[in-house]
């Protein structure tokens, strides 16, 4: 590499780097809480004892209460309000119902309620707006209370931080050429240690930052994901209902219907949530049942049956199309709660790698920004120290 | 410096060490995803690679 190939790499990691650095630490210390959002809740919050434990409501197991019995339960704490969605889990009866005043109202506006299926018995209820502090942790690290502005600059941060990560990997190469890999030079000076920590933290955490940096810009994206979705793909499967008033919900018909066709259309799969009319999820006509795979790894891609909400009629059922997918296996890939506890230590410990390379690589360039004279006086200091 | 005693090294033994960490990374950043059992025992031992690297260069290679 040429000397003129250096210098343009090493502006292109310092530029991208210094702007995204500040959000990136933002991310980092927000998102070490957040690995163990799971655990936190489990200690801090009352477990509830199910009725029918290990049963899981998304299942058609005898004893677990019709789905609109506990349509009827929610909407009665809500009064006035319209189904959003709801939501099945496949290791316990506990399901959510969302509700909100419209049925395209914001997210800010809904109210979520959890049941378990097999008592009808209501777990508990959080409106959308406040959740404590892990709620504002997670609002901070998505859109730092911005709403789609916040997530697409975050999107613009992570893209900003994958250029960090290459134009690192090409300086690696300079940097190590007369040294071994592992090298970290404590003796000489801070400047020299950090920058070795700097490089070998980087250069081993590599992969992992990489691919939660990337997975972090595609969540950072999931509304404007679901959009093209919805406007494409769910718009084509429904064309024949283009044009036509929006259902009201008045006129939603039995959610048993609708589940009992979809299951026929998609057998052995399981229900993950129903998304209902006019919501983001839907068309103003349908409930879109969708499901997941079968085996570990296609469980996470979902596959919607649309059934018409009036009359339970079967419209349509496609997987969903290749960006949506890749959304959705961004989730876990991007928060590493797919693999037990030890992933998630890993998650943490690669997160402070990631802080540390932060951390250095700013002091780096504040050491850097010396006069001239102290650099140089350090340069000849540097070289009065006997070589290893 | 030791720079001045010593000659450059090739690309490929620059990157070595971490195309091999880079390469087991991703293996365990996907493994976990495809099932449960020995696959999630798999990515945490791949994604315990940059750890043991670090653990490594810290005893064997600080001066």
């Amino acid at each position: 590499m040429t000397r003129r190939a250096i210098r343009l790499w090493f502006l292109v990691h310092k530029w991208s780097s210094l702007i995204c650095t500040a959000f990136l630490l933002m991310l980092c210390i927000t998102g070490l809480p957040l690995i163990f959002h799971d655990e936190i809740d489990l200690l801090t919050e009352e477990q509830p004892e199910f009725g029918m434990s290990g049963v899981g409501s998304s299942g058609t197991a005898e004893g677990l209460l019709p789905l609109d019995e506990m349509m009827q339960r929610a909407l009665a704490n809500r009064p006035g309000e319209v189904p959003v969605f709801m939501a099945f889990d496949n290791d316990q009866p506990s399901m959510t119902v969302t509700t909100a005043p419209r049925p395209d109202s914001p997210a800010a506006e809904m109210t979520i309620q959890s049941f378990d299926r097999s008592t009808g018995q209501q777990i508990g209820m959080v409106a959308e707006s406040d959740g404590g502090v892990m709620h504002f942790l997670l609002q901070l690290h998505t859109d730092m209370f911005l709403g789609l502005p916040g997530m697409l600059f975050l999107a613009v941060i992570g893209i900003l931080f994958t250029a960090a990560l290459i134009s690192g990997v090409v300086l690696y190469a300079p940097f190590m050429r007369k040294l071994d890999f592992g090298t970290v030079r404590v003796s000489r000076s801070p400047r020299l240690k950090w920058l070795d920590y700097h490089n070998l933290l980087g250069i081993v955490a590599l992969a992992w930052m990489l691919v939660v940096g990337l997975t972090g810009v595609i969540n950072a994206l999931s509304t404007p994901i679901e959009d093209i979705w919805q406007a494409n793909e769910l718009a084509d499967m429904t064309s024949e209902y283009a044009g036509r008033e929006a259902l009201p919900p008045a006129r939603y018909g039995s959610l048993n219907r609708a589940m009992a066709q979809a299951r026929t259309v998609l057998p052995g799969n399981n229900p993950q949530f129903i998304a209902f009319p006019g919501g983001s999820f839907s068309s103003d006509h349908h409930y879109a049942v969708f499901f997941q795979g079968d085996t570990p790894l296609t469980e996470r891609l979902l596959t919607p049956a649309l059934i018409d909400a009036e009359t339970g009629i079967f419209t349509d059922a496609r997987p969903m199309p290749w960006y949506y997918q890749a959304l959705s296996l961004s989730r876990p890939l991007h928060f590493g709660d797919y693999g037990g506890l030890p992933l998630k230590l890993l998650w943490a410990a690669l997160t402070l790698f990631t802080i540390v390379v932060l951390g250095s690589g700013l002091y780096l360039w504040l050491v850097k920004g010396e006069s001239s004279s102290r650099a140089h006086l350090r340069k000849i200091e540097q070289l009065a120290v006997p070589a290893e | 410096m030791s720079r001045r005693n010593k000659r450059s090294l090739p690309l490929r033994a620059i990157f070595a060490w971490p195309a091999a960490i880079f390469l087991v990374g991703i293996v365990g950043l996907v493994s976990a995803l495809t099932g449960d059992g020995w696959r999630d025992g798999l990515s945490w031992l791949a994604l315990a690679a940059p750890v043991a690297a670090l653990a490594w260069a810290m005893r064997a290679r600080r001066y």
